[in-house]
């Protein structure tokens, strides 16, 4: 491999990323070695601002470069209601859909017996902070209907239910655009599970 | 090298682009990994959820292999009970539990039926298992100790005493003690809850977390301490809230003051 080692470390950092295995990896290497000057520098000279200036809120957990970030110190969000997600990418979802007004927590994972991460590893003691503080008024439990998110969500409703605040969690069934004869049966059991008055 | 069964879904991790490692016990062929392409992707994810009955099929070119799985869900059991704390940490547990202890690739056919049967039952009545299914979670984990070689002796007194009044367990050997023979040893021992021996009993919270102390000292001892492995934290919980049903204080938990077990360790929680 004489000759090829810069291609093949920059082909090995990205199949480490999530999402991208040794075939894309190789396919991304191969369009940035194309065009250096139009993607590549660019890239390298974004990747490098990132990383110096990106840093972790201190509030909620959010990725921006200021902390506390530019959703916790945004004066139009209703800081009463608290929206807990399990990451940052459903943080973004979220923003992106623009449903949510309030303010969020980014708890950094969900409990999971195979991964390892316990009540310790969770980011809740700034929730906890934030409710006891008062000016709280609902949080909303937003997490993946999967073992691991319900889980965490009984864990996190059990700590919170000492607060006088009121806890919700988002819904669960069929989803917009779904026909009822292509959803798998877990779906269809949580959805009629979850029905309400029509 | 292929096989086609029943299996429940014990585990899923993610894996590259969309796949997934699953852990999957099976009646027949025991417990086995595999490679489930898309077994992460959004309409895998359902598929793959801990808990799930599945119809699957291994294949691989020779059995030494990772292998790759398929499956078609035939029972949802994790979906029906997200919204249900108890059960779905019973779930949670009982999985994390059977993936931890059992070895690969060996059969344990009563370990798998009584996982199945539990599981489907807790999924199908949810309010059960709040109720009672706390009993058969015990006696499945006195189940799985026993096949994987580490069954207690429940069938008589240890020194000779009444059989029809066994109430405590030793903790070093496993063999039964009756109420009149623990005497001054009686704080040393395990309570043995009635409903262990008597399966038309479903007993009370303080039953049940005597159940879980008793099976939970062996599964540190034994199924997971000869491995070096830690008792899964799932179990830790589902111990944490059956104590708080019996309004007791896990030892974990409590001040300095509380009694250490014999061993030193809480064995309904975490080692």
């Amino acid at each position: 491999m004489s000759g090829r080692g810069e291609i093949d470390r920059l082909v090995t950092l990205l199949g480490r990323l999530p999402g991208l295995g040794p075939r894309s990896a190789r396919r991304a290497a191969l369009a940035l070695l194309r065009q250096p000057q139009a993607r590549m520098l660019p890239l390298a000279d974004a990747l490098a601002q990132a990383a110096h200036a990106v840093r972790t809120c201190s509030h909620c957990g959010n990725l921006d470069t200021s902390d506390p970030c530019a959703i916790c110190v945004d004066p139009s969000r209703d800081e009463g209601l608290v929206c807990v997600v399990e990451n940052v990418g459903d943080l973004w979802a979220l923003e992106r859909a623009g449903v949510h007004r309030g303010v969020y927590q980014v708890l950094g994972g969900t409990l999971s017996a195979l991964s390892g991460t316990g009540p310790d590893d969770l980011n809740v003691q700034p929730l906890l902070d934030r409710i006891a503080a008062g000016g709280v008024r609902e949080v909303i439990l937003a997490l993946g209907a999967t073992v691991e998110g319900a889980t965490t969500m009984h864990w996190l409703h059990e700590r919170l239910a000492r607060f006088d605040v009121r806890i919700s969690r988002v819904g669960q069934g069929v989803p917009v655009g779904g026909a009822l004869d292509v959803l798998d049966d877990g779906t269809l059991a949580a959805a009629i599970m979850a029905r309400r008055p029509a | 090298m292929e096989w086609e069964a029943p299996a429940l879904v014990l585990s899923a991790t993610p894996y590259g682009e969309g796949s997934a490692i699953v852990h999957v016990l099976t009646g027949e062929y025991g417990l086995y990994h595999g490679l489930a392409r898309g077994g992460s992707s959004s309409r895998g994810r359902a598929v793959w959820q801990t808990g799930n009955l599945v119809r699957a099929r291994w294949v691989a070119r020779l059995s030494e292999q990772l292998g790759t799985i398929t499956a078609e869900t035939v029972h949802a059991s994790a979906a029906r009970i997200l919204d249900y704390p108890v059960p779905l940490a019973i779930l949670a547990s009982l999985c994390a539990l059977a993936d931890g202890s059992l070895p690969e690739r060996e059969p344990h056919l009563a370990v798998f039926q009584g996982l199945t049967s539990l599981l489907a039952r807790i999924s199908l009545d949810p309010e059960w298992a709040e109720r009672e299914g706390m009993a058969e979670v015990v006696r499945w984990e006195l189940l799985l100790l026993s096949e994987l070689g580490f069954g207690l002796d429940l069938g008589h007194c240890a020194l000779g005493g009444d059989s029809g009044d066994l109430k405590w367990v030793s903790p070093r050997t496993g063999r039964a003690v009756s109420d009149e023979r623990a005497g001054e040893w009686r704080d040393r021992l395990l309570p043995l809850p009635a409903f262990v021996l008597d399966s038309d009993q479903v007993g009370t919270p303080q039953d049940w977390y005597d159940g879980l102390r008793l099976s939970g000292h062996f599964l540190h001892r034994d199924a997971f301490g000869q491995r070096h492995r830690p008792v899964p934290e799932a179990r830790g919980r589902l111990a944490d809230m059956i104590a708080r049903k019996a309004d007791i204080v896990p030892p974990g938990q409590a001040g300095e003051d509380e009694p250490a077990e014999p061993d030193g360790h809480n064995p309904v929680d975490k080692p």
